[in-house]
């Protein structure tokens, strides 16, 4: 049996059918719309949480979705070890429910903002880095105006001894500069893992760049080292 | 009616209409029922001045599938099954009222004009004229615009995937923001619009009805501005998630089969949207305000009749099928409810607390009357006409002017402006913003493509009323055309003055001349379109301003023609008018303008050249002799190579003849239907035998190479310096 990918849609999520079309149409995976309202999710291996502005985010990114029916199961979803991937307002989910430490707070220029961006690979010790090489850099596109990761400074060494920095934010020669900072986030940093690594969140879009038409296919690597990790007879 | 003068100032109706008003219905109308001819005979929704010139636009061909005016938008069929609707509208005077709010709601409106046909809207475009930024109450207009857009569109989950920014002095106080929504449906789940069977239910969904936007189309859209008037209160505050659930809601309704028909609650409300869809399918209504959700208690009929409130949809439901309608807006959270009933009386009739409180004959309602205003050809024309083109200025300062206009806000990237728009969301997005002359959609069921671009260029408007209107269809579809795509429709939105004044109403005539005129050379229909009038400021109007959004189709986006440099050691060659010009390329120029501060002289237009050149580009592009392509517009010849040099990351070598003792006008005159293209050296010869074919001028203008950026003798600098001042010119212009 194929390993199956639930894509979460609450109201106001936009990315669900860019993932869904990802997976299923261009990679040929197993994936279905997991509806806010449903709680029971025995049958999937692995859970998204795509972009969008989630209950409008007029509170804050994330913190209305965090209570939604689905969030309990999936909480335990991932405490049980299930792999989980937030992307953009995913990612600001995923912090609110605290399956990831941070905070994701307004763009550092106030604005929004929708752009391709580089990024290095910071470790490829999870799911969802395992094809990835340490240093790696891929091109991934930005959309949103609440990027700006924050941490104090004793969690963000933690962070890094565990090996939680997924992504960081670079230029096109992979170093690590405040020009190549589309958000103003601390240490560049674009993507992060929980502390055993099954619960990844990041705000750029993979499922943005599976196909060359679109511009690239850096996304697909990702997407890729999911699936390879789900399907190890370990798993 | 004791305050009859003041009502009619309210409703913006005239005593001669009331007279009218007054005999059709014979006797006197109540408050309720002037508000609603108001609301009706409105520019906005009667189009009374301009409905006789709208009609002689052409609005058919093989594909439509819908024609202009038959439905919110008109459809066209691209076969596979598939539909696209696209439109364009304005919100110019919300927005100059209050800028973030006014240009929110207008996406939000399009948007909905869009979903009201069951198609799910895949792109936004949007057309800004603003006052130049050297004044802060523009720049507070732009950055208000451009926020709005930006806080609306990207919550909706719509990328927004191109436009045009442009600032000139006529637009001061008074900024033009016209968005455009495509949208893709299957052919046999087009939603209509019209009433047609009695029993029908009439059901709302989406907001609850608020204080918000009363006299909104008849008070705000259908009147110039007046400083003293505040005017605020009469816009709306937009909710883009409330409009993001509604998408997915209509849209699940619309395929459900539950739905009969389907209408947006835009300007005037309920009101316009119950009645259209009554008065189109020849049937009558009766509705209670009482049922309809309201935000505060105590609002009088009057006032939910006529309110502006957002987010808000109509539903034409049989009784049957109401419950299936709840249940399946109930999974969005959103309510539907049932306000009254479709009947066969042909009447109107509104209940309040059990009591009729209006009764009104439904085609009397709607049909405006239909003025012919009288016309006369502005008297400035004469004078701007014959002003005499300044002689070339010294060639030391090539590379000053040349920068000048490569940083100038009508030309410079409006990189800060599309990167804060999600432009890639519903991954369909191929050209993105910036890469292109138009945007390009690939359609996910197949190889083939949507090309879209959005044009007009007020300055020929104002100068020759005809060749700007007919020059703005023109560049649309050239637009479209360099990318390789047939253009196959247009929408457009025509923002003007006031209509009564007879300057106003020549400008308006004979632009729409123009634009018929283009539409029927190039092969394009009008399938929707917006008339935006009465934009003035103390008594001053703005330049007419006609926007133009085409549509093109191409079968295989793998073929697609890049507008910039793709190689080194490609020839790059002029189609169209070649470097022998002179003056006569300098009126309405932003050469011109920049320079000399002049916005005059007799621009000229050649409509069957413009056919043949986009013939040619359809031609050559199928061959694949082409390795770019790009129109060549603001700025001339030299700024259109720079923009496919920067935008490519490669140089040009100018080695053709340029020499000219009118260089000034060789470099930066403006001519249309002109287009640079590049192309591997062993296809050039091909490509001028296929020109000469088309009776096209053909021009070797030289060579791409690495870096740097050299014309003859005339001009050098590097690319990346020429970057930094196209990149950096908008940033600069509003610090």
């Amino acid at each position: 049996m194929s390993n199956k990918f639930g894509v979460l849609v609450f109201p106001g999520t936009w990315s669900e059918g860019d993932w869904l079309y990802a997976l299923s149409e261009v990679m040929g995976l197993n994936a279905e719309y997991v509806f806010h309202k449903q709680t029971n999710l025995h049958e999937f291996d692995c859970l998204v949480i795509p972009g969008g502005f989630s209950y409008g985010d007029y509170l804050r990114p994330g913190a209305i979705a965090r209570f939604s029916p689905v969030m309990g199961s999936l909480i335990k979803f991932a405490n049980a070890g299930g792999p989980v991937v937030g992307s953009c307002n995913g990612f600001q989910v995923l912090c609110e429910a605290g399956l990831l430490p941070g905070a994701l707070i307004r763009n550092k220029s106030l604005e929004f903002r929708c752009q391709s961006q580089n990024l290095r690979v910071a470790n490829n010790n999870s799911p969802f880095t395992s094809e990835l090489d340490i240093d790696e850099i891929l091109s991934l596109p930005i959309s949103h105006g609440d990027g700006n990761y924050f941490v104090d400074e004793q969690t963000l060494a933690q962070m890094e001894s565990n090996g939680q920095i997924a992504f960081q934010y670079c230029n096109s020669d992979g170093e690590i500069t405040d020009e190549s900072n589309p958000n103003g986030s601390v240490s560049n940093i674009a993507g992060v893992t929980n502390e055993s690594g099954n619960v990844l969140g990041l705000m750029p879009h993979p499922e943005r760049v599976v196909e060359q038409i679109l511009g690239g296919t850096d996304g697909l690597k990702l997407l890729a080292s999911i699936n390879n990790f789900l399907s190890r007879p370990e798993n | 009616m004791e305050n009859l003068q003041l009502l009619l100032e309210q409703t913006a109706l005239t005593n001669d209409e009331y007279d009218l008003i007054v005999r059709k219905i014979g006797r006197d109308p109540n408050v309720l029922e002037l508000g609603l001819f108001g609301a009706l005979w409105s520019e906005h929704c009667g189009y009374k001045h301009s409905k006789s010139l709208l009609r002689t636009f052409p609005n058919d061909s093989e594909a439509v599938k819908v024609k202009a005016g038959e439905e919110n938008a008109g459809v066209i069929d691209i076969g596979d099954g598939l539909g696209v609707v696209f439109k364009i509208e304005s919100h110019n005077h919300p927005s100059a009222v209050e800028p973030y709010q006014g240009a929110a709601t207008g996406i939000g409106g399009i948007v909905r004009d869009i979903l009201a046909m069951g198609a799910r809207p895949i792109a936004l475009l949007n057309s800004l004229r603003f006052g130049e930024l050297s004044k802060a109450r523009n720049r507070y207009l732009f950055e208000g615009v451009v926020a709005g857009i930006s806080g609306y569109g990207n919550c909706i989950g719509v990328p927004n995937v191109g436009g045009e920014v442009l600032f000139a002095p006529s637009y001061d106080g008074n900024p033009l923001v016209n968005a455009m929504c495509v949208g893709l449906l299957q052919i046999d789940q087009l939603m209509r619009s019209a009433a047609t069977i009695p029993g029908s239910l009439l059901m709302v969904v989406g907001s609850a009805t608020g204080r918000d936007g009363i006299h909104g189309a008849s008070g705000l859209a259908s009147r110039s501005f007046d400083e003293d008037r505040e005017m605020r209160p009469t816009v709306q505050v937009g909710d883009p998630f409330l409009e993001k659930v509604l998408i997915e809601g209509c849209l699940e309704a619309a395929s459900s089969g539950y739905v009969d028909a389907m209408q947006d609650m835009g300007a005037a409300g309920l009101t316009s949207s119950v009645m259209e869809c009554v008065a189109k399918g020849g049937t009558g209504v009766d509705l209670n305000v009482d049922l309809v959700p309201r935000r505060e208690s105590g609002m009088s009929a009057y006032e939910i009749m006529l309110s502006e409130s957002q987010e808000r949809m109509l539903l034409i439901v049989q009784p049957a099928n109401e419950e299936h309608v709840k249940s399946l807006f109930a999974k969005w959270d959103l309510v539907a409810i049932t306000i009254g009933t479709v009947t066969s009386s042909g009447r109107a009739r509104i209940y309040e607390e059990g009591k009729i409180v209006a009764d009104l004959d439904i085609p009397t309602l709607v049909e405006a009357p239909i003025y012919q205003p009288d016309s006369r050809r502005p008297a400035y024309l004469d004078e701007l006409l014959n002003v005499a083109m300044p002689p070339a200025p010294n060639v030391k300062d090539v590379l000053k002017i040349f920068k000048l206009l490569l940083a100038s806000p009508n030309i410079s990237s409006k990189k800060q402006v599309y990167s804060r728009y999600d432009h890639e969301v519903q991954t369909r997005t191929v050209v993105k913003p910036g890469e292109g002359d138009a945007a390009v959609l690939r359609l996910k069921q197949s190889t083939r493509g949507l090309a879209v671009s959005v044009d007009g260029n007020a300055r020929y408007t104002y100068l020759s009323p005809y060749v700007g209107g007919a020059m703005a269809v023109a560049e649309a579809c050239r637009n479209v055309a360099v990318t390789g795509s047939t253009p196959i429709a247009v929408t457009d939105c025509l923002n003007f003055g006031n209509p009564e004044k007879p300057e106003v109403y020549y400008q308006l005539q004979e632009c729409i001349r123009g634009m018929s005129d283009a539409c029927r050379s190039l092969g394009v229909p009008v399938i929707s379109g917006n008339v935006s009038l009465y934009n003035e400021t103390e008594g001053k109007s703005i330049f007419p301003t006609a926007i133009v959004g085409a549509l093109g189709v191409i079968n295989d986006c793998e073929k697609l023609i890049p507008t910039s440099f793709q190689n080194i050691g490609d020839c790059v060659l002029l189609v169209g008018q070649g470097l022998n010009i002179d003056e006569t390329s300098m009126p309405a120029s932003e050469y011109l303008a920049r320079m000399y501060e002049l916005e005059a002289g007799n621009p000229h237009f050649d409509l069957q050249r413009e056919a043949s050149l986009q013939k040619f580009l359809l031609e050559v592009g199928a061959l694949g002799l082409l390795n770019s392509a790009h129109d060549c517009s603001e700025g001339g010849v030299a700024v259109a190579i720079a923009e496919c040099c920067i935008v490519g990351g490669i140089g040009f070598n100018g080695t053709g003849d340029w020499q000219n003792p009118r260089w000034d006008t060789v470099l930066f005159g403006e001519l249309p239907s002109r287009v640079i293209v590049s192309c591997d050296t062993a296809v050039e010869n091909q490509l001028m035998e296929i020109a000469l074919r088309y009776e096209l001028p053909i021009t070797n203008l030289g060579i791409t190479k690495a870096e740097d950026f050299t014309i003859d003798s005339l001009l050098t600098c590097s690319i990346h310096e020429l970057s930094d001042v196209y990149y950096k010119g908008l940033d600069s212009a509003l610090n």
